[in-house]
């Protein structure tokens, strides 16, 4: 309907008439004196906190226990069949029980089938405990971490970042892109918190030191 | 089907059935109440909250003064990104560019996240009407719509509902609509929740059209954004085949980097939380991930009278947070309903008679559903100066002169309402102070506060005791 394109355009055009015609977009001065950083405390010990707040499971482990660490979480959960992306580290399930789905283009119906999904992540905030996923290395596409009910991330210290600031200007956003915040949740119901929707209902995540 | 806003009683009769309502009352003050002190503890973590506000003022101003130029960026940047834009000047053209989407689809049903913007233009109704069905998938967006309800909220649209009505509505209902609720379900929220998980589930799964809104849309870069909870959102953003977000235009900001001062400024006034669990952001579509084919559709809808009106324009900036409503003496003891539209409280009271005008009886009675007290503009995350716009509406109504109750009104305080900034004033000191505050509000407000007894008003001025309430947060620390 480019009859209505032209017709908006002009209705915003005339609803604008008091603005200068010589005022630029940025003539509109923007303040921005806010701080990039918040919590003065160390990023690993302030996301921790912040992903507990939220219901996440988490646990900080060494590079070389990662394998180790992952298998376990796998095992506690029960983990029968875990999906993971294409491009997922080998090592990281060098030393997992269960069958280990690679996403070859799963169907929907393989990934509902599937008990969890494992994969890394692009940036965290760590004052608001936010794991940022951007379909880039060892995380594969959008439906992997969305549609199993357990989802397993490994955090590496350098993805850390101190607040939504430095996250932001890390990320690229011509990729798709995912804030995970603690589990899915609803608070519908006379707002008390329910962990676990429709997203993953437990979000455990691995911080690598 | 759920109900639609048409032919509501004006206001103060509206919010006469409401206030009579004893469940109500006590469902909508123990919710606000709660959101609001989990908004003012998040809020005060944080000592810059004062310049993020200042930000995100400046930020929408930017886009609204500069509007045009940042639609065009917008179309541009979306189109090189593989989606296609959709202008809609109204209501009737948005439905008519979903409905005609869908119907190429093949599909007969759609899943659909929560969205104002697609309430307000009734596309569930219009879809139904071409043999669409739509499925609200938002937790409180079902029970509304199984309820055959209308929403009473802008966060939680089933804030009017307790746990009990909500099993019953689920019990009755599902299974009309799909999955049944299982024989045994309780009132625990979680059962209830768990209800909705297996309800819905199948619908994600199978339907390949979803339609949406968005928070954001950034000019720069084409990126549209979701921030929602449940994981409902990530549902229909990624599933499907055909991904439809049906966008005011008011939604516009400029570049990626601006959202760093909205992603800290919408959750923590919103639902009250450092983050909300999952925002998604999507640019055009990307091969292999998420939706094949995505639409933008442009809404317009009485924006652009919103914009040419410099007082009124700043009601723009509105991120829909809900934190005016929280707050608010009136919304807490009138509910949502009373204000017919998807856009109550405060807010809702400034837009709805700018979007629709004020001819009817309901909109021309909105800019009255308010004490002045202050609150809702001192929790706004972008400073909209709500009394001062509630005030300018006043003035209008009082012009166009058709408005009944304002009639009447003209002979006993004409002297104050022929001079809009007397009026102003007056009603401003009036909040300011308990010994002024009458029992009846001046002017027309009086229709509505002689069904009633006005909002009790601190003994100290609203604005003084939620300062230093504000501060008193920031003084205990963290939740
Ligand atoms: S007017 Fe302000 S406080 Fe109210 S919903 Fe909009 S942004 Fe939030």
């Amino acid at each position: 309907m480019s009859g209505s394109r032209e017709r908006v355009l002009a209705r915003v055009r005339a609803a604008l008439a008091d603005v200068p015609r010589a005022e630029e977009p940025e003539d509109v001065a923007v303040p921005r004196g806010y701080a990039r950083a918040h919590t003065p405390v160390e990023l690993v010990e302030l996301l921790v906190d912040r992903l507990e707040d939220y219901k996440a499971l988490t646990r900080r482990v060494s590079e070389a226990d990662l394998p180790e660490e992952i298998a376990a979480a796998l095992a506690r959960r029960s983990v029968g069949r875990v999906v993971v992306p294409t491009d997922l580290p080998g090592e990281w399930t060098s030393r997992v029980d269960a069958a280990v789905l690679t996403d070859e283009a799963l169907d929907i119906a393989a990934l509902d089938a599937a008990d969890g999904v494992l994969t890394g992540c692009a940036v965290v905030a760590a004052e608001t405990g936010t794991i940022v996923l951007d379909a880039g290395p060892a995380q594969g596409r959008r439906a992997l971490t969305l549609v199993p009910d357990y989802h397993l991330c490994v955090v590496r210290v350098d993805q850390i970042v101190p607040d939504v600031p430095d996250a932001v200007s890390r990320l690229d956003p011509s990729r798709p892109l995912t804030w995970i915040s603690g589990p899915s949740a609803t608070s519908d119901i006379e707002l008390d918190r329910v962990e676990g929707v429709h997203g993953p209902r437990t979000l455990e995540v691995l911080i690598v030191e | 089907m759920s109900g639609t806003f048409l032919g509501m009683p004006p206001f103060p009769q509206a919010a006469g059935i409401a206030t009579g309502d004893a469940q109500l009352r006590h469902n909508l003050r123990k919710a606000t109440h709660t959101i609001r002190g989990r908004r003012a503890s998040v809020v005060g973590e944080l000592d810059d909250w004062a310049e993020l506000r200042a930000a995100g003022k400046a930020i929408k101003d930017r886009t609204l003064r500069h509007l045009d130029v940042y639609l065009e960026r917008l179309e541009e940047t979306v189109t090189a990104a593989g989606g296609h834009v959709h202008w809609a000047a109204d209501a009737a053209e948005a439905n008519a560019i979903v409905t005609r989407l869908v119907k190429a689809t093949g599909e007969t049903e759609v899943v659909k996240v929560k969205s104002m913007a697609t309430q307000e233009i009734e596309l569930n109704e219009a879809l139904a009407e071409a043999g669409i069905t739509a499925y609200e998938t938002d937790l409180a967006e079902l029970i509304v719509q199984l309820g055959e309800d209308r929403p009473s909220h802008i966060l939680v649209p089933a804030i009017h509902r307790n746990r009990a009505e909500i099993r019953e509505i689920f019990d009755r209902t599902m299974s009309d609509w799909g999955v049944p609720a299982p024989e045994d379900l309780s009132d625990d929220p979680r059962a209830l929740a768990e209800a909705a998980r297996v309800h819905l589930r199948e619908k994600f799964l199978t339907t390949r059209v979803a339609v949406s809104g968005a928070n954001f849309a950034v000019a720069d870069t084409g990126t549209l954004v979701v921030l929602e909870s449940e994981g409902n959102g990530r549902m229909c953003l990624t599933l499907p085949e055909t991904l439809i977000s049906v966008v005011g235009i008011e939604k516009l900001v400029p570049t990626w980097q601006d959202l760093e001062v909205f992603m800290q400024l919408l959750p923590r006034s919103s639902t009250g939380e450092r983050m909300n669990p999952y925002t998604s952001t999507w640019t055009g579509v990307t091969p292999g991930d998420g939706p094949r084919e995505f639409h933008l559709v442009l809404l317009d809808n009485g924006r652009t009278d919103v914009l040419a009106d410099e007082v009124g324009r700043q009601s723009l900036r509105c991120i829909r947070c809900s934190a005016c409503l929280n707050i608010c003496p009136v919304y807490e003891r009138a509910g949502g309903h009373a204000y017919g539209s998807v856009y109550p409280g405060p807010i809702g009271a400034i837009l709805t008679p700018q979007l629709r005008g004020t001819s009817s009886e309901l909109d021309a009675s909105l800019p009255y559903a308010s004490s002045l007290c202050g609150a809702c503009y001192e929790v706004c995350p972008v400073a909209i100066d709500i009394p001062e716009v509630l005030v300018h509406l006043r003035g209008k109504v009082t012009q166009g002169k058709g408005h009944a109750a304002e009639r009447a009104a003209m002979g006993a305080a004409g002297w104050v309402l022929g001079d809009e900034k007397r009026l102003g004033l007056a009603q401003r000191a009036a909040g300011r102070a308990r010994n002024l505050v009458p029992r009846r509000l001046p002017g027309p407000g009086a229709a509505w506060t002689d069904t009633r007894d006005i909002p009790d008003i601190p003994a100290e001025s609203f604005r003084d005791w939620w300062a230093g309430h504000e501060k008193e947060k920031k003084k205990g620390g963290g939740r």
